[in-house]
Formats: structure tokens, C-alpha cells, sequence
């Protein structure tokens, strides 16, 4: 067993278990606290692959920034009566058997792709120079178009979010 | 010895999906069906960056999509729990079954 | 540095390495924070006139025995609504954002846990993690404060964020590389081969860094969230014993990591700036040793220079803290990086040159007057007066003459 394939082991239990408790438990902030350690974990899982550059940013953007965001979310809107909300059992089943279904089509689907691809091979990655360069040459379109989806995003997001003044009287309906 | 290969990555990756999905489904907090796309999200990005190191010709493509992806979730994070906070601040609840006020 | 342990077979000098690393890096925190705490209680003294801890032996050093006894034997207690699980939680969270950190540091040439191609990005992609285990302290104490006290420091933390990644930028595009053993390499040589004096960008980058790595690491003057007037303790107030030190030792650690990555970036990192060889190519051991040396001297020296502005300087109030950052740091920030690449890119070696050395004269010129100034000052004033620069205030003790 190669060193890759015991530190893969561990790093996808770990992930996948997260993931697992994300799901069925209960408590959102600790929904938030298990989502948390599985984006940690497939950050692990970058530095593993060799992409070290995904894997700083995805601990600066998710980690740092989106999860932060998220459990401001939580937080601000959690109410102790609310904090457990429940969920029937019928939806639970049809959830299960959704997911489930789609889980073993993923998983026939990538036995299928992964036969020819066993030995990885020798060279490393591009690293975080090369990817600039590609960012700037042949990625230009995607890396203009998101330059402008990120304006977008924080222009839509602060006049969503924005202390609005409620009327007097009438109820407020935004 | 036994070579850890593409299909482990991709398993894991389908099992993340699988479970992002069923996190959407099931709960009814609205911030719990943003982590279920977070979790979906990641899977994605975890197929993209495997078949970037397993598949040469890849290799550019792949980191490229994943940073994409991470920066469009993050947008996409902060839009919807804009939503979320309005949806609060009108409801006084994020019981997603509580918007049903264009039913029927 | 991993074949040190190469007479171990094969996978397990790698676990061997890594567990050997993690002892030592733990250590150097755990070290490191205590001989800063006494500092700190020594420099806070001497700012405002007073001794500090003088009663346990030379210097107040044992101390620092004394207060790690207490932390260690203080009683375990948790509020009584608090989530138990995340209450204990948090502050791992916070130390281990903080220790990771420290894996992709170097301290010398070559002398660094694990070389990473990305190590510059990798320290700021990792401290930023630690914002997770204050804002869970502060929701896991059940107390409205903490919670407060908490969001206050991560939307603080998070905004400062920015214009530190930038700062960080600059030396990056000076260097080509994020490698921080490259760009520490680069800067071989007399202390005017540093980073800092390369262009006038990249030394306000300098300055801008420090203030606003200074205020990502919850220190004053941008300690609001944690004013004792004002939320008691912030996010660490039910805390207390081994779990509060968990947290101390993460501030000291992250104080630490950051001034690591600035005198890497800016400051020439292990380079003593008085050789122009590489000291552990000449020297061997020796020179390892120097490196080593010089580089945690840097780093504490510019740790001292964070304790300094805190007992200097008035506290922020919030709104002023985040107005500082977004209205001011940012869009200074976007200049420096604008003027560094168009200086990069536009102006000719001459002037380039003629910059780099002006600059270091200046600041040499700079730094011995000032050092000279308080060498030959008095020690002490007449009665009533005022030392230095204050020195033609009026005080009601000379009005009263």
C-alpha cells in the first residue's frame, strides 16, 4: 500500500464522513461546523493531488470566506425554536432513494471512466505560474466573464442585504 | 502494491454529490439547502482536479475549471443568503415550507 | 530536510518526520508565547513608566513559569447554556489554523517543515482559517456578548483580509515566485538587496502589511472585540485556564507567523544584510544557526513593534476600524499594486538602482540617529518635565513652580 493510497484512505473517510453528518444532523450550526471540516478535507485532498494552488484557494474562499458567510447566516437567523427543525419521515425516503439512485449511476459511471487510468503519472501539475498565464491567454473569456459575475454578484448582494426602512403602519414587505 | 488510481477520487466525488443532494432534499432550513449546493459543489471541483492529475493532457483545464467553480460558488453564497436574511427579515422564520404564499 | 530521516524504511520516515515537525513547531509556539507574554508585561511596564513583573527572580523571567502553572491548575468551567461540543472546540480550531501555518514558514536556507510552490499563499490561505474558531467560542458561549464579540472579529477579520493579500501581492510580483524559500533567497546579500528598499510601492506595501496584519490579528489599536469596556473579553469571556491559553497561544503564534511572512518578504528574511555571501553556504552548521537565529530575531522584533502600538495607541472604535480598512486600505493597496507592476515593467535600471541605494542610506542614516538620539539622551528629567520630543510641553508641575 503506498503512502498516497493510506493518506487518501484516511483524508476521504474523514471527508466522507462530514459530509454524512452534515446531512442528518439536526443542529444547523453544527451542520455548519461538519461542512466546514469537509471543505477542509477535499482541501486536503488538493494538496494530496498535487494542485496546491486550488488548494490554498479553496481554503482562503471557502473556508475563509464562504463558510464564514454561512454560519453569519446561521447565526442570524437562528431562533432556539427553530433551531431544530424536523423533517418528515416520507421525505427522508424519497430524498434517500433520489440520492441513493444517483449515487450508484455515478458510481457505475466512474468505474467505467477510472479502468484506463491506473499509474499516475510522473510530472507534477502546472503550478500557480502557469495557471496565471492561462488565466490571461486562453482562459481570458471565462476569467473576464467571472471578473464581471463577481461585480454583479457583490452589487445584487448589498442592495439585497441592505437596511431597508420600514414603514410605520403598513407591514413591511420588503 | 497497490496504485491508488482515478476511480477512488471518483467514487468519493459521486458519494459527496450524493450526499449534497440529499442535504438538499431533506432539510427544510434554508441555510442547510446552501450547504447541500456547497457540498455539490465540491464534489464537482473534486472530479475536476482527480481527472486533472490523472488524465495528461488535463492537467491546465482542470485546476483552471476548479478555481472557476470555487470563485462562481462563493458569488453564488453570498447572493443566497442575501435571499435568505430578506426572506427572514419578511417571514420571521427559514422554515423553507413556511414560503408558500404563492400556492394554490 | 526529510532525509534526515532516511534510515528508516520507507513509509515511515515520513511519519517519523511529520510527527517530529509537529513536536517541534509546538514547542517553538509554546515557547515563543510565553517569553512573549513576559515581554509583553515588560514593555506594557516600561511604556507607562512602571517596572513590570520584577518579584520572581531575574527580570520577572520566572514569571512565565508562574503564569503557565496557574493556567494549567485554574478550575474547567463552562457556562451552564453553553454548547458543550463547540465550547471545547474552538479553541483547537484556532491553534491548529495558527500551528499549520508555521509548516510552510522558512526559518533559514532550506531549514522549512515542508516546501510548498504557493508557501506565500498557503500561510495568509491558512491563518485565515483561525477567524472559524473565535466566531464558534463566541456562539458556543451562550452569552449575546461573546456573540457579539465574536461576528465583530470575524467581519473585521475577514475585511482585513483583503488589502493583506494584496500587500502580499507586491512582493510576489517583484520576486516572480510565491515560493517563500526563492524569495528569501533573493534578497542575499547587504541589506540594500531587500525587498523593501526595491521600489517606493513596495515599502508602503511594508508599512501597509504590518498595520494591517496587526489588525487581522485582533490587536490593538483594532481590539475592539475584545475591550474590556465594552464586552468584557469578547469571545474568549467564559473562557479561562488551559482552553484561554489554546487561544493566547493562537494570537501569539499568528503575531508570530505573520511577522515571519513579512521580514520574508520584505525584510530580507534569515539574511543578516551585513554579508554579502549566504551564511550556511560558507559556514555550514554555523551558518544554519545564524539563519535561524536571525530570522526569529526579525520576527520578534517586529512582534515588539505590535506591542509597542498597542500601548501607544487609542483603540478603534468599530465603525472607524472597518471604515479604515474598505475606504482606506483598500484602494491604497490597488495604487501600490498598480504603481508596482508599471514600475516593473517601465522604469529603467538606472533609476531603479539609484532608488534601492538612496533608500537604504536613508533609512540606515534614519535608524542611527535614532539610535544615537537615545543613547546620548538623559536617562532621566528634571522633575516636572517631559523627555524628548515632548520636551517644551508644559506640565502643571512646571506651571506650579
Amino acid at each position: 500500500m503506498s503512502l498516497d493510497l493510506i493518506l487518501f484512505t484516511a483524508i476521504a473517510s474523514a471527508t466522507a464522513l462530514s459530509a454524512l453528518t452534515v446531512v442528518f444532523s439536526r443542529n444547523i450550526v453544527r451542520s455548519a461546523l461538519w461542512l466546514l471540516l469537509t471543505l477542509i478535507g477535499v482541501s486536503l485532498l488538493y494538496f494530496l493531488l498535487g494542485a496546491e494552488f486550488v488548494g490554498a484557494t479553496q481554503l482562503i474562499v471557502y473556508v475563509g470566506g464562504t463558510m464564514v458567510l454561512v454560519v453569519f447566516g446561521v447565526m442570524l437567523t437562528a431562533q432556539q425554536q427553530f433551531l431544530k427543525i424536523r423533517t418528515r419521515p416520507q421525505e427522508w425516503l424519497v430524498g434517500g432513494i433520489l440520492a441513493g439512485s444517483l449515487f450508484v449511476l455515478l458510481v457505475n459511471a466512474s468505474l467505467k471512466m477510472g479502468e484506463g487510468k491506473a499509474p499516475p503519472p510522473s510530472e507534477a501539475l502546472p503550478g500557480a505560474g502557469q495557471i496565471g498565464v492561462g488565466f490571461l491567454t486562453t482562459y481570458l473569456l471565462p476569467f473576464e466573464i467571472i471578473s464581471v459575475h463577481l461585480l454583479v454578484v457583490l452589487i445584487g448582494a448589498a442592495y439585497l442585504a441592505r437596511a431597508k426602512r420600514k414603514p410605520k403602519e403598513a407591514p413591511s414587505d420588503g | 502494491m497497490v496504485e491508488l488510481g482515478l476511480t477512488p477520487y471518483l467514487i468519493l466525488g459521486a458519494f459527496l454529490f450524493a450526499c449534497g443532494l440529499l442535504c438538499i432534499a431533506t432539510k427544510r432550513n434554508a441555510v442547510g439547502i446552501l450547504m447541500g449546493v456547497e457540498l455539490v459543489l465540491n464534489a464537482a471541483n473534486v472530479n475536476f482536479v482527480a481527472c486533472a492529475r490523472y488524465v495528461p493532457s488535463f492537467g491546465l483545464e482542470g485546476q483552471v475549471f476548479a478555481l472557476l467553480v470555487i470563485v462562481l460558488a462563493a458569488g453564488e453564497a453570498a447572493v443566497a443568503l442575501a435571499i435568505i436574511l430578506n426572506f427572514y427579515n419578511n417571514h420571521a422564520t427559514v422554515d423553507v415550507d413556511k414560503a408558500d404564499e404563492l400556492k394554490g | 530536510m526529510k532525509d534526515l530521516f532516511s534510515f528508516l524504511p520507507a513509509r515511515l520516515d515520513l511519519v517519523a518526520y511529520s510527527l517530529v515537525i509537529g513536536v517541534v513547531i509546538v514547542s517553538f509556539i509554546a515557547g515563543a508565547a510565553s517569553i512573549f507574554v513576559w515581554l509583553e508585561r515588560k514593555v506594557s511596564g516600561r511604556i507607562q513608566d512602571r517596572l513590570g513583573p520584577t518579584r520572581l527572580g531575574l527580570f520577572g523571567l520566572p514569571q512565565m513559569i508562574a503564569d503557565a502553572i496557574k493556567l494549567l491548575t485554574k478550575e474547567d468551567t463552562s457556562p451552564d447554556v453553553a454548547d458543550k461540543f463547540l465550547f471545547k472546540l474552538a479553541p483547537y480550531l484556532a491553534f491548529c489554523a495558527s500551528f499549520v501555518a508555521f509548516v510552510s514558514l522558512p526559518f533559514g536556507e532550506g531549514i522549512v517543515a515542508y516546501e510548498l510552490n504557493v508557501a506565500a499563499f498557503f500561510v495568509l490561505a491558512v491563518l485565515s482559517s483561525e477567524i472559524f474558531g473565535v466566531i464558534l467560542a463566541g456562539y458556543a458561549s451562550g452569552s449575546k456578548w461573546s456573540l457579539f464579540g465574536g461576528i465583530r472579529e470575524a467581519a473585521q477579520v475577514v475585511s482585513y483580509e483583503v488589502p493583506r493579500s494584496m500587500c502580499v501581492l507586491i512582493p510576489v510580483i517583484v520576486a516572480g515566485t510565491l515560493n517563500l524559500n526563492t524569495i528569501g533567497r533573493q534578497q542575499m546579500g547587504f541589506f540594500w538587496e531587500w525587498n523593501l528598499f526595491h521600489d517606493p510601492f513596495t515599502f508602503c506595501a511594508f508599512v501597509i502589511f504590518f498595520i494591517v496584519a496587526t489588525a487581522s490579528c485582533k490587536r490593538a489599536p483594532f481590539d475592539l472585540a475584545e475591550a474590556e469596556s465594552e464586552l468584557v473579553a469578547g469571545f474568549h469571556t467564559e473562557y479561562s485556564g488551559l482552553r484561554w491559553s489554546y487561544f493566547f497561544m493562537a494570537e501569539y503564534a499568528s503575531m508570530f507567523a505573520v511577522s515571519g511572512a513579512a521580514s520574508l518578504l520584505f525584510l530580507g528574511g534569515w539574511h543578516t544584510g551585513f554579508l554579502p555571501f549566504e551564511a550556511s553556504a560558507s559556514w555550514g552548521w554555523g551558518g544554519h544557526i545564524l539563519n535561524v537565529l536571525v530570522f526569529i530575531s526579525k520576527c520578534s522584533l517586529l512582534v515588539m513593534v505590535m506591542m509597542w502600538m498597542r500601548w501607544s495607541l487609542p483603540r478603534l472604535r468599530i465603525d472607524q476600524v472597518m471604515m479604515t480598512c474598505l475606504k482606506y486600505f483598500l484602494p491604497i493597496s490597488c495604487v501600490l499594486l498598480l504603481g508596482v507592476c508599471v514600475w516593473e515593467l517601465f522604469v529603467p535600471s538606472v533609476v531603479e538602482l539609484g532608488w534601492r541605494y538612496l533608500s537604504a542610506a536613508a533609512c540606515a542614516l534614519f535608524m542611527l540617529g535614532l539610535v544615537f538620539r537615545l543613547l546620548t539622551g538623559p536617562l532621566t528629567m528634571p522633575r516636572g518635565q517631559l523627555p524628548g520630543a515632548w520636551a517644551g510641553v508644559e506640565t502643571p508641575l512646571m506651571k506650579a513652580k
